[in-house]
């Protein structure tokens, strides 16, 4: 199932109904074997990029290969390679785990004896065993995911489209699903594009993330190198008496330009970097502020989004909620 | 193998989970079976009289209304199906299917699998209902399996008119919402009385151009008359009809929802 050709999309871009620009021409490449992360908030047009990517939607312009295979042209094979987990585990809550893997392996035209063997070792690899006969409906959240995920793997694909596999699940589950993706890219080669608005997700599982923003990709890395792009760490001072936040703030602003932080104190990023944090404490004390909470913040991936797109990757994506429509086709 | 796979396998793989998840419903199942039998028993009981009309053509009204049953049975049928594809593109289900080298054909077929199943079982209790109760198809053992098999037909007819409502729509409360509407075609038909005895002029015309009365005539002909080659040939040709037609707009539907490469 090791995958020779990976991802690349030239100025791929989609337009909907009504001018909306969902997807404005992005560049992309994705090496054979590596997990890329694609991150962004609500409505940036991440989904939209899989549905293009996965066949399911035409790009309006420019051109995407997968697998080695081009995604207007070649759909078929494009489908034959990939597997892909949708946002929302779309599962019919009256069939039972192993009924779908059934049905998923027969349409992928397995033989009858080899749908069996296929269904049953996936169901043991995402740990579905002892509930592979009870209905959907009776399932976990993160069981779904699990069963999602293995309805993917049904065919043994090289390439894995996951769009945001961990929304909505509890931190055990969260973890059970990085780990079967980390393994699937590293022992078995499997290709992994994995949407998500979860920092976290992007910085533990993705080999190089993307941001994406108003349908454009901003940045483009590993998440050491984007967050060293950065360079900088900030600090955060939080004063004991709230009246002396605008004096903290004069203080605090001579080392550096003020970031989003806690409302109840004043963060900024440092321009000396971390060395500057003693000459801060040094001014604190000279101006006679005493601060409860004093904290040196190394750059993140939100840091990066911020710098990159001026606004904060938590709760962005409540403003973009609306600007990308569901990737139906008409 | 094509590259799609065997269509006989796709097909009976859509067809056994369109089947299932029927069944598992038993919520959706009752009224499909049930109702059409009240509302049976309630014309008979309420209309009787109608038979001694002058013209009408048998002393039973029992023998009469049951060939409606069968529509209504199918109309039951044809929401539950439209409702679950329409609930398949609701949940993006119909994506991860479209993902796998599913042929468009095996998705329709497979889902209106279910319908056929459902009808064929309603059809056979409102057939044995019937003769319990009293009634003796005129065509004999051969025109009771043509019965079936023409509410089968229709099923099948209405179910490809769901699914492409379905298709088009998405929604699966499009596909309540249209229920009514069904109903009051069903209604403007000789469901009650034969055309010939009703005396009001619009309704008489709406029934005439209304298929659905000759979807009704062709079965109610095999249990009071016999063998009606006209009626036969209407019925049979109309089911086919429609059925061809709204297969036809459903695969176009269908290409149109699924704009995989």
């Amino acid at each position: 199932m090791r995958d020779e050709h990976g991802i690349r999309a030239e100025a791929l871009a989609r337009e909907f109904k009504g001018g909306i620009r969902a997807v404005c021409g992005i560049d992309l490449e994705v090496a054979p074997g590596e997990i890329y992360g694609f991150l962004g908030p609500n409505g940036a047009g991440k989904s939209t990029t899989v549905h293009m990517l996965t066949t399911l939607l035409p790009p309006s312009s420019g051109t995407a290969r997968v697998a080695g295979f081009d995604v207007t042209t070649e759909g078929q094979q494009v489908r034959a390679a990939i597997g892909a987990a949708l946002q929302e585990a779309a599962l019919d809550p009256l069939l039972t785990g192993r009924e779908h893997l059934r049905l998923q392996t027969a349409l992928h035209g397995m033989p009858r004896a080899e749908r069996k063997r296929r269904s049953q070792a996936l169901l043991e690899r995402v740990g579905l065993t002892e509930a592979a006969d009870r209905k959907v409906q009776t399932y976990s959240g993160g069981m779904k995911r699990r069963l999602d995920l293995a309805l993917a793997l049904a065919h043994e694909p090289s390439i894995l489209f996951l769009d945001e596999p961990t929304t909505g699940l509890d931190p055990q589950s969260r973890n059970a699903l990085w780990a079967e993706v980390a393994r699937l890219a590293r022992d078995e080669g499997v290709t992994v594009f994995l949407t998500t608005q979860y920092l976290e997700e992007a910085d533990v599982l993705a080999d190089r993330v993307g941001i994406i923003d108003h349908g454009t990709i901003v940045a483009e890395g590993t998440p050491a190198a984007l967050k060293a792009e950065i360079g900088r760490p900030s600090v955060e001072a939080i004063p004991v008496e709230p009246s002396d936040l605008v004096a903290l703030a004069r203080v605090l602003e001579r080392f550096g330009v003020p970031v989003p932080g806690s409302p109840k104190g004043v963060t900024v990023r440092l321009d000396g970097g971390e060395d500057a944090l003693a000459d801060v404490v040094r001014a604190l004390d000279a101006e006679g502020l005493h601060v409860s909470h004093l904290q040196l913040h190394a750059p993140t991936l939100d840091d990066v989004f911020l710098a990159k797109t001026g606004r904060s990757l938590e709760g962005a994506g409540d403003e973009l909620e609306e600007t990308e429509p569901e990737p139906v086709p008409a | 193998m094509s590259e799609h796979g065997p269509l006989f396998v796709q097909v009976s793989q859509l067809a056994r989970r369109s089947v299932l998840r029927t069944f598992r419903r038993p919520i959706n199942v009752f009224p499909s079976f049930f109702f059409p039998l009240m509302l049976l028993a309630v014309n008979v009981g309420g209309l009787q009289a109608a038979s001694n009309l002058r013209g009408f053509p048998t002393d039973s009204y029992l023998d009469f209304a049951l060939a409606f049953t069968f529509l209504q049975g199918a109309l039951f049928a044809t929401t539950n199906a439209g409702t679950d594809l329409a609930r398949d593109i609701e949940t993006g289900f119909l994506n991860r299917l479209a993902l796998t080298p599913m042929r468009n054909a095996a998705l329709l077929l497979g889902q209106l699998a279910g319908v056929v199943t459902l009808a064929l079982l309603q059809a056979t209790l409102y057939l044995t209902v019937g003769i319990v109760a009293g009634v003796r198809p005129e065509s004999g053992v051969l025109g009771v399996f043509l019965i079936v098999f023409l509410g089968v037909l229709v099923a099948l007819a209405f179910g490809a008119i769901g699914a492409f409502l379905a298709l088009r729509t998405g929604s699966g409360e499009a596909i309540q919402a249209l229920f009514p509407l069904f109903f009051v075609f069903l209604f403007l038909s000789s469901m009650n009385l034969p055309r010939n005895l009703i005396e009001i002029d619009w309704f008489r015309t709406v029934t005439t151009i209304n298929p659905v009365s000759y979807l009704i005539e062709g079965i109610r002909s095999l249990i009071i008359t016999g063998w009606d080659l006209q009626a036969l040939l209407l019925g049979f040709g109309l089911a086919i009809g429609i059925g061809s037609v709204a297969l036809t707009a459903a695969g176009w539907a269908l290409r149109g929802r699924l704009a995989r490469s």
